[in-house]
């Protein structure tokens, strides 16, 4: 052990000798961000602790803080304990904070890193990748007496999907095996094949002890026969991917247009890849329109280039339409738009994906509702199999399709992060529950053209003479929903108004015989159900339409297909006890005794309307009562 | 082709710079909280070079203890008016009312003044998004705080229900009444601040750097007496140091460094060689509206 002695890995003297010189050649630094992956018994936090103290990154009170820790703890005898300088599994444990990423950063004379620290065990999938997903570089792991195992494996196959291009196989605690050659060697092979193939180009292997501090920072005479890098002078040199973001054709998603004043219309964004100057011909998806790029506006003056990863302001020749979301894309290699995706999905939340539901999805700068189908398959993280799957839960990995309400310029996640990964967001909770990598469009919407009718909505609802509205009726079954539903279309009737109804028994015995009653068969039916109405809207015609619909994403989801105000949501609101009382199909005496199954109210959920148009509480008044209610806010 | 390869701090400015634009492309009434201190001052800095040049689209709120340094002050209403930004300056008027202060009211003075009065702040002004200047090697406890922090409507901040942050993916979406905390230098060090304002030539409050002051010595802290408000002991009288301040909060619990270091690379310089961390001179006086946990 030689922690207090031990060369520090910074130039001291040039700071007391010439700090301008030192300044100076700290302005040239790069920047690489990398993930630590193995768990704690891997010496994971004592190689970060290390790092942080070679590099000075800890100071003397804190030091003598870490100095009387390590004696109190006794871990490692009378020696430091570099894994107290960073919070274990055990400490966030006991203070209940969730197992998470946690960012470190320490410096040397040529780059600043940032450190993605995430646990390692499978249940923290989701926390790895979102360490992965902005590392440039993987360190895994792995413990030379155990060699590769099921963890160093889903590691690997989890850093390869992420897209990090560098990794480092670091086999610690070479010390216990007496630094013997063979040992790691059969190590580095075992994970070549490995590597192989799931189709990592390559990595490097650095056989180190983050305890003694072999291969840290200099070559240690403990491993004469290793003759590559150190650890961290392989970090500080390992070649950045600039030339590779630069050499591709310039992409910029737009996130804010700049407009102080009707003289100056500026686009800002982080260039995604490529580069930028004043003249440049440039395209906007998905509009496809085409300008030149007029100007680089910056706060120190403008700029004559821009490159990839930098925040910038452009100004563009020509008063071109140009949003927030849109892609300004060199004009002679423009990227694709489309609707339809093959997608890799890493589910997030203790809820589980719904087939079928709509929720936004946000790529670039821009939020799209989007639904996923069914999982094509799961992947088994550790065994790289592929399973089937109806749905995806939390910390599961699948592939499945995803269909966008608008087309979105993207590139394939392996081509361009930026412009291929995605975040799927509920529309509900509001919470982000899932992460996702485009795989590639099903077909180039581009090409599909929308028939444009001759006769259109408005003709089909003035021959009529009336507003084409979908009424929709959602409650419980019991709570008088088709009672009122019939009456309604009657009175509408003798109004000589133009009606369907739309009944929910009668659907499934058609249009939806396929579907049963799991959450996601519910979610497809009510779909249909939407697309129907619509269409019936489009003829002309006044909607009613009676299904119990119990959530409220799927209610969204239909109002969102409709003009704004067309959409009439009716919340024929009766107490369970009412309704189950009633009961005039006997379905809640047969869902009670367990005959029928995800019958809503008992053991499959109702979600109340959150802001219906009106709401009917038919305990209090009766069906007639009810349909004159609706009638009065049809025509007031 | 030539390539031009972004320094630590161009890819940390494009970082923040994209925070910045994305925050206030998705919120409806977002506000930059401003401490008048360095990371401050970095922070404000970022936001007129993110929108220039246009004046950034939110006003600076500054929480205001009324026990700041008369430097503080004056660099506080002169940097807002350079930036062309509206300056909300809000005094919780409990503790107005209360007369609460350092000398006689401890910990509750900041607890009252900034936790409370920010709170007061931010619900009278209905806004939904606010950028603090915390950043995540601050503290071994700051390292897993997310850039965006959910805040309910009365405020909580709940660990165990904060969203994943992928990619340059920021996930904005809330419910009514909800807000969230976002801090755009959440990935900047130490040095790289002071690297940065040396770089762009950002002005500070020139607290930071050595000069003559009136000072007195407790507890084996220096304490500048910074106006007449200061209560001295019978048996004190102020004694002119060359001092400076590492960190700055209110006057009398901020302490300060018997220093020579009057330029911004000899602060640096003292910076780096230091053995003690940057929040031991605060060590009375945690700046809690820049806090990430609050």
């Amino acid at each position: 052990m030689t922690s207090t002695e031990e060369q520090i890995y910074r130039t001291d003297a040039l700071i007391e000798e010439n700090i301008d010189d030192y300044l100076n050649a700290h302005q040239h630094k790069t920047m690489l961000r990398f993930i630590t992956c193995g768990s704690v018994d891997d010496g994971k936090s004592t190689l970060i602790g290390r790092l942080l103290y070679n590099s000075k990154m800890i100071f003397e009170d804190q030091l003598k803080a870490l100095e009387a820790d390590s004696k109190r703890m006794g871990t490692q005898g009378a020696e430091i304990d570099f894994a107290l300088l960073v919070d274990g599994l055990a400490a966030e444990r006991e203070q209940g904070i969730t197992i998470d990423v946690a960012y470190r950063f320490f410096t040397t004379e040529k780059r600043k890193f940032i450190v993605a620290d995430t646990p390692g065990h499978e249940q923290y999938t989701r926390n790895m990748v979102a360490g992965a997903s902005t590392a440039d570089l993987a360190v895994i792991l792995v413990d030379a007496r155990k060699g590769v195992l099921t963890q160093t494996r889903r590691h690997s196959y989890l850093v390869h999907m992420l897209g990090i291009r560098h990794i480092v196989l670091a086999v610690n605690k070479m010390d216990l095996v007496n630094y013997d050659q063979a040992a790691f060697d059969q190590i580095v092979e075992e994970f070549a094949s490995f590597a192989r193939s799931i189709g990592i180009a390559g990595f490097t292997a650095i056989p180190i002890s983050g305890i003694v501090g072999d291969n840290i920072t200099e070559p240690s005479s403990n491993s004469p026969w290793y003759d590559g890098p150190s650890l961290l002078p392989h970090l500080e040199t390992v070649e950045l991917e600039v030339s590779t973001d630069q050499v591709q054709p310039y992409r910029m998603p737009v996130q804010w247009v700049n407009s102080p004043n009707l003289d100056f219309r500026g686009f800002a964004g982080l260039i995604a890849s490529g580069t930028v100057r004043p003249g440049d011909e440039i395209k906007v998806l998905p509009s496809g329109q085409s300008s030149t790029v007029a100007r680089i506006v910056s706060f120190e003056g403008d700029r004559d280039l821009a490159v990839a990863g930098e925040s910038v302001t452009i100004t563009l020749a020509d008063g071109i339409d140009c949003s927030r979301g849109q892609v300004i894309t060199a004009s002679t290699t423009p990227i694709e738009a489309a609707d339809q995706f093959e997608t890799t999905l890493i589910w997030m939340d203790e809820t589980e994906l719904v087939p079928g539901r709509a929720y936004w999805l946000k790529i670039g700068a821009l939020v799209v509702s989007a639904s996923f189908h069914q999982p094509k398959f799961e992947i088994d993280v550790n065994s790289q199999e592929e399973l089937a799957a109806k749905t995806l839960s939390l910390n599961s990995i699948g592939v499945s399709n995803v269909t966008t309400d608008r087309e979105i310029p993207f590139a394939p996640y392996t081509e361009n992060k930026d412009l291929g990964g995605f975040v799927v967001i509920d529309k509900i909770t509001n919470q982000t529950v899932a992460a996702g990598m485009i795989h590639f469009a099903l077909r180039r919407a581009q090409n599909i053209h929308w028939q444009a009718t001759e006769i259109g909505r408005d003709h089909h609802a003035s021959m009529k003479n009336q507003i084409p509205t979908v009424l929709w009726l959602t409650g419980l079954s019991g709570s008088g929903k088709s009672t009122i539903a019939n009456i309604l279309e009657r009175i509408l009737a003798s109004m000589n108004r133009h009606t369907i109804l739309l009944d929910g028994d009668n659907v499934r015995h058609g249009l939806n015989k396929d579907l049963g009653f799991t959450e996601a068969d519910r979610v497809e039916n009510i779909r249909r159900v939407g697309e129907v109405a619509k269409l019936m809207t489009d003829a002309g015609l006044i909607v009613i339409t009676a299904f119990i619909s119990p959530f409220q994403a799927e209610r969204d989801m239909v109002r969102a297909m409709m003009k704004p105000g067309e959409f009439v949501e009716i919340f024929v609101d009766t107490p369970l006890e009412v309704a189950e009382e009633r009961d005039v199909k006997g379905l809640y005496s047969k869902a009670r005794s367990g005959e029928l199954k995800n019958f809503t109210g008992i053991d499959s959920p109702y979600e109340a309307p959150e802001n219906p148009e009106l709401h009917l509480d038919t305990s209090k008044i009766t069906a007639e009562e009810a349909a004159e209610h609706i009638i009065k806010k049809l025509y007031p | 082709m030539t390539f031009k390869t972004l320094t630590h701090l161009q890819r940390l400015e494009a970082e923040s710079i994209h925070i910045l634009r994305e925050v206030v492309a998705e919120t409806e009434n977002p506000v930059m909280l401003y401490s008048v201190g360095k990371d401050s001052a970095v922070m404000l800095h970022l936001a007129k070079k993110a929108f220039h040049p246009a004046s950034p689209p939110f006003p600076l709120l500054h929480v205001d203890t009324t026990w700041k340094f008369r430097d503080m002050y004056e660099l506080r209403d002169r940097a807002a008016k350079q930036a062309g930004m509206e300056l909300i300056v809000h005094q919780n008027p409990d503790a107005i009312r209360d007369r609460i202060n350092p000398f006689d009211h401890g910990s509750q003075h900041t607890d009252i003044w900034k936790t409370e009065g920010l709170k007061q702040a931010l619900n009278q002004h209905r806004f939904d998004a606010a950028f603090g200047g915390a950043r995540r090697d601050e503290e071994k406890s700051r390292a897993k705080e997310r850039i965006i922090s959910f805040r309910s409507a009365k405020h909580r901040w709940d660990p165990k229900n904060q969203r994943p942050e992928l990619w340059r993916l920021y996930n904005t979406r809330k419910a009514k009444g909800e807000s969230m905390r976002v801090f755009p230098i959440s990935n900047w060090a130490e040095l790289d601040v002071w690297q940065y304002i040396h770089l762009e030539a950002i002005e500070i409050v020139t607290l930071y750097f050595s000069a003559q002051r009136p000072t007195v010595e407790r507890d084996g802290m220096i304490l500048m007496v910074d106006d007449e408000r200061f209560p001295l002991h019978p048996d004190e009288k102020p004694v002119n140091r060359s001092i400076r301040f590492r960190t700055l909060g209110c006057y009398p619990l901020t302490a300060a460094i018997e220093s020579t270091a009057t330029t911004l690379p000899e602060v640096i310089q003292e910076m780096l060689l230091t053995t003690t961390s940057e929040r031991q001179g605060r060590a009375i006086d945690h700046d809690q509206t820049t806090s990430m946990e609050k």
